[in-house]
C-alpha cells in the first residue's frame, strides 16, 4: 500500500513536471556550471594579472554594493536613489573605529559595519516604505544627503570634507597583513567577503521570502489579498540589502585604508544603479557584468578622455532605457533565446528527438 | 530697529532665490503631475537655457529680456524635439527607466557643455539698471533682487491665472486629476504634454538665466541644484502652481537663513523638514493626487 501510494506521489509529481512553468520554477534554483565561472575568472585574474589587484579590489566591492542594490531594487522593487546611504554608514562605520584604535580587526569590523548600515536602514526603511513613486525617490533621496550633511557637519569625528586618512586594518585572521602597494591581502579577502555574501543571497532570492519579494515587486495588491505581511517583507528585505551595502562599504574602508565623504554621495549612489542597470537587475549576476563593463570602461577611458567618457555613458544610459530595459545579460538571454528558436535548430532538435 | 532692517534683508534674500527656484521647478512640477514622469533632466534645461542667454549676452550684445526671450524660444525648440523623439517612448515605461533615461540625458547635457562652452563658470553682466541698490524707505536693498520678486510674483500670478482661467487650463488640471477620464472626454493628453513641457522646459530656461548672477553657471550645474527643484516640486505638490510657489520661497528662505548661521552643514534641517513633510503629507503641501 505504501509502495503504492508513492509510485502515485511519483506519477503525479512526474504529472506536474510536464508543465514547462512548474519545470522552470523546480530547476532555476539549481546550480549550474556556468555559475562558477566568475569565480574562476577572479581567481584567473589574481595570477594573471597581478598589477591590477588593487583595481580588482575595487571591483569586487562594487559588485558587492551592486549585489546589495539588486536584492531591494531588482527583487523586491523598492526604487531607491539612496543606497550609499548604507554604504557610507559601513564606510564610516570601520573608518572611525580603525582611526580612533577603538576596533580593527577586519573580520568584526564589517560586522559591526553591516550592524550599523542594517539599524540605519531598517529605522528609515520602517517610515520610507510606507510611499512609493516619486515620494519614495525623495525621502531615499533626504536620507541620503541627511547622513552626507550629519558627516560634514561632524567634522570633529569624521574628518569632514577631507574624511579620514591612513587607517590602520589588522590583518586578516591574525596573519595576511594589508599591504597599501601591493593589494593582494585585499584582493583575495574582498574576494571572500564576496562569496560569502554572494552565497547569502543567492539562497535568500530562491528561498520562499525571495519568491514573495518578486510577488510584491510584480503585483503588490494580490500579495496583500493572499495574505502576505508585505510591509514586513520590505523592511527586512531592505534592512538585509543595507546591512550588505553597509559591508560593502566597510570592505571599500578597508581596502582604500580611507574614507571620505564620497562614499555618500549622490554620485556613488547612481553609480551603482548604473552598474546594475547595465549589467541587468533581478538576476544577481548582473551585478558582476556590470560592474566589470562599467569600472573597466571608466578606468581606462575615464582617465584619458574624462567629457567623451561623461557622453558616451549618456548615450549609453540613455539607449539602454530605451532599448535593453534588462541589461547586457537580458540582451544577451534575448539574443540566445531567438537563437536557439530558430527553425533550422528547432528542426534539427525535433529530428533527433524522434 | 536695526533688527527690523536685518530680518527685511535675509527675506528679501532667500525670497529672491526663492523665486528663481520656482520659476525653474513649475515646469516640472505640472509636467510631472501630468504625465508622472519623473524629469531628473529638468535642471539640464535649465542649464541648457541659462547658456543661451549668457551666451547671448556676452557674446553676441543681446539685451537682457531679448537674451531671456531667445532662452525661452531655443529651450522651447529643443525640448519639444527631445518629448517628440525620446520621452514619448517612456510614457508607460517604470519610474526606474525614467529615472535612468533622464540621469542619462543630464551626463549628456553636462559633456557637450563642457565640450562646446567649457568647463569654467560664465558669469552674467547684469543690465546698468537692475547692478545698483534700491531705497526701500527702510533699507537699502539690491536692485535685481527687488526685481527678481517682483518679476516671480508676476511670473506665478500669471502662470496661475492660464491655469484657472483658460481652457488650456482646465484640460491641464483635469488631466493632472484623472488622465484616463481626461481622455475619454476627448482631451488630446499627447498634444497637451507636449505644449506644457515646451513651456515648462522654456521657462526653467528662463529661472537658469535669472539665477545665473547669483547661483553661478556651469556644466555641474544640472545636478548641482536638482534635489533642491525636487524638493520644490514634491513639497509644493505635483501638478500645483501655488504649491511650488510656496514650497521654492519657504526653501529660499530657509536655505538662506540657515547658509547665513549654520555654514557648515545647516542645509540638514532642509531635508529633515522634507522627509518629515512628505512622511505627514506625501501628495505635498498642495498637491490633489494620491501618489
Amino acid at each position: 500500500m505504501t509502495a503504492a501510494a508513492t509510485s502515485d506521489a511519483r506519477a503525479s509529481s512526474e504529472k506536474r513536471l510536464d508543465n514547462p512553468a512548474a519545470i522552470i520554477l523546480t530547476r532555476r534554483h539549481r546550480l549550474r556550471w556556468a555559475e562558477t565561472l566568475p569565480w574562476l575568472v577572479a581567481i584567473g585574474s589574481y595570477f594573471a594579472f597581478p598589477d591590477y589587484l588593487g583595481f580588482g579590489a575595487e571591483l569586487l566591492v562594487t559588485i558587492l554594493f551592486a549585489l546589495s542594490l539588486d536584492l531591494a531594487l531588482g527583487y523586491a522593487g523598492i526604487i531607491t536613489l539612496g543606497h550609499a546611504a548604507f554604504f557610507g554608514a559601513g564606510a564610516y562605520t570601520v573608518g572611525m573605529l580603525a582611526y580612533y584604535g577603538v576596533w580593527n580587526e577586519p573580520i568584526t569590523s564589517l560586522a559591526l559595519a553591516a550592524v550599523s548600515a542594517a539599524v540605519i536602514g531598517a529605522l528609515s526603511g520602517l517610515v520610507l516604505l510606507r510611499t512609493k513613486g516619486l515620494t519614495l525617490l525623495m525621502l531615499t533621496l533626504c536620507t541620503m544627503a541627511l547622513l552626507e550633511q550629519a558627516a560634514n557637519m561632524g567634522h570633529e569625528y569624521t574628518g569632514g570634507f577631507d574624511g579620514l586618512p591612513s587607517l590602520t586594518i589588522a590583518p586578516v585572521f591574525g596573519v595576511f597583513e594589508f599591504n597599501p602597494l601591493y593589494a593582494d591581502t585585499q584582493y583575495l579577502y574582498a574576494l571572500g567577503v564576496l562569496l560569502v555574501c554572494f552565497v547569502f543571497v543567492r539562497t535568500l532570492v530562491y528561498s520562499q521570502f525571495g519568491q514573495s519579494l518578486t510577488g510584491i515587486r510584480e503585483n503588490v495588491l494580490r500579495m496583500h489579498a493572499i495574505g502576505s505581511p508585505v510591509r514586513r517583507r520590505l523592511v527586512i528585505c531592505y534592512t538585509i540589502s543595507a546591512a550588505i551595502a553597509g559591508i560593502a562599504g566597510g570592505l571599500w574602508a578597508q581596502t582604500n585604508a580611507y574614507v571620505n565623504l564620497s562614499t555618500l554621495g549622490l554620485d556613488r549612489a547612481a553609480t551603482v544603479l548604473i552598474v546594475l542597470i547595465l549589467g541587468g537587475y533581478g538576476r544577481l549576476y548582473g551585478a558582476f557584468v556590470g560592474a566589470v563593463i562599467y569600472l573597466a570602461l571608466e578606468h581606462f577611458l575615464a582617465q584619458l578622455y574624462p567629457t567623451a567618457w561623461q557622453l558616451g555613458l549618456g548615450l549609453l544610459l540613455v539607449v539602454i532605457a530605451l532599448f535593453a530595459r534588462n541589461g547586457i545579460l537580458g540582451l544577451a538571454e534575448t539574443l540566445w533565446r531567438r537563437y536557439r528558436d530558430t527553425p533550422l535548430r528547432r528542426k534539427r532538435a525535433g529530428g533527433a528527438a524522434s | 530697529m536695526n533688527l527690523a532692517a536685518d530680518l527685511a534683508s535675509i527675506l528679501l534674500g532667500g525670497l529672491a532665490a526663492g523665486t528663481v527656484l520656482f520659476v525653474v521647478s513649475v515646469g516640472l512640477s505640472v509636467t510631472m503631475g501630468l504625465m508622472g514622469f519623473i524629469n531628473l533632466a529638468h535642471g539640464a534645461f535649465a542649464m541648457f537655457g541659462g547658456y543661451i542667454i549668457v551666451l547671448a549676452m556676452n557674446r553676441a550684445n543681446f539685451g537682457f529680456a531679448a537674451a531671456l526671450g531667445l532662452g525661452f524660444v531655443g529651450t522651447a525648440a529643443l525640448s519639444v524635439v527631445l518629448e517628440q523623439f525620446l520621452y514619448r517612448r517612456l510614457y508607460r515605461a517604470g519610474e526606474l527607466d525614467q529615472v535612468l533615461f533622464t540621469i542619462g540625458l543630464i551626463f549628456i547635457f553636462i559633456a557637450t557643455m563642457t565640450i562646446v562652452v567649457g568647463p569654467e563658470s560664465q558669469t552674467l553682466q547684469l543690465p546698468p539698471a537692475l547692478g545698483g541698490q534700491l531705497n526701500l524707505g527702510f533699507i537699502q536693498y539690491r536692485t535685481y533682487s527687488i526685481f527678481l520678486i517682483v518679476v516671480g510674483f508676476l511670473i506665478a500670478f500669471g502662470i496661475w491665472l492660464i491655469f484657472e482661467r483658460t481652457r488650456i487650463g482646465a484640460q491641464i488640471r483635469a488631466t493632472v486629476d484623472n488622465r484616463r477620464m481626461a481622455e475619454s472626454l476627448g482631451i488630446n493628453v499627447d498634444r497637451l504634454f507636449t505644449i506644457t513641457f515646451a513651456f515648462g522646459s522654456g521657462m526653467a530656461a528662463i529661472g537658469g538665466g535669472l539665477g545665473a548672477e547669483f547661483l553661478g553657471l556651469d556644466p555641474q550645474y544640472a545636478l548641482k541644484y536638482l534635489v533642491y527643484f525636487l524638493i520644490a516640486v514634491s513639497v509644493g505638490g505635483l501638478g500645483s502652481v501655488l504649491g511650488v510657489y510656496y514650497a521654492a520661497l519657504l526653501l529660499g528662505v530657509l536655505d538662506f537663513v540657515l547658509k547665513l548661521y549654520l555654514p557648515k552643514g545647516g542645509t540638514i534641517f532642509i531635508y529633515v523638514l522634507t522627509i518629515l513633510m512628505l512622511l505627514v503629507r506625501p501628495q505635498g503641501l498642495f498637491g490633489r493626487k494620491e501618489l
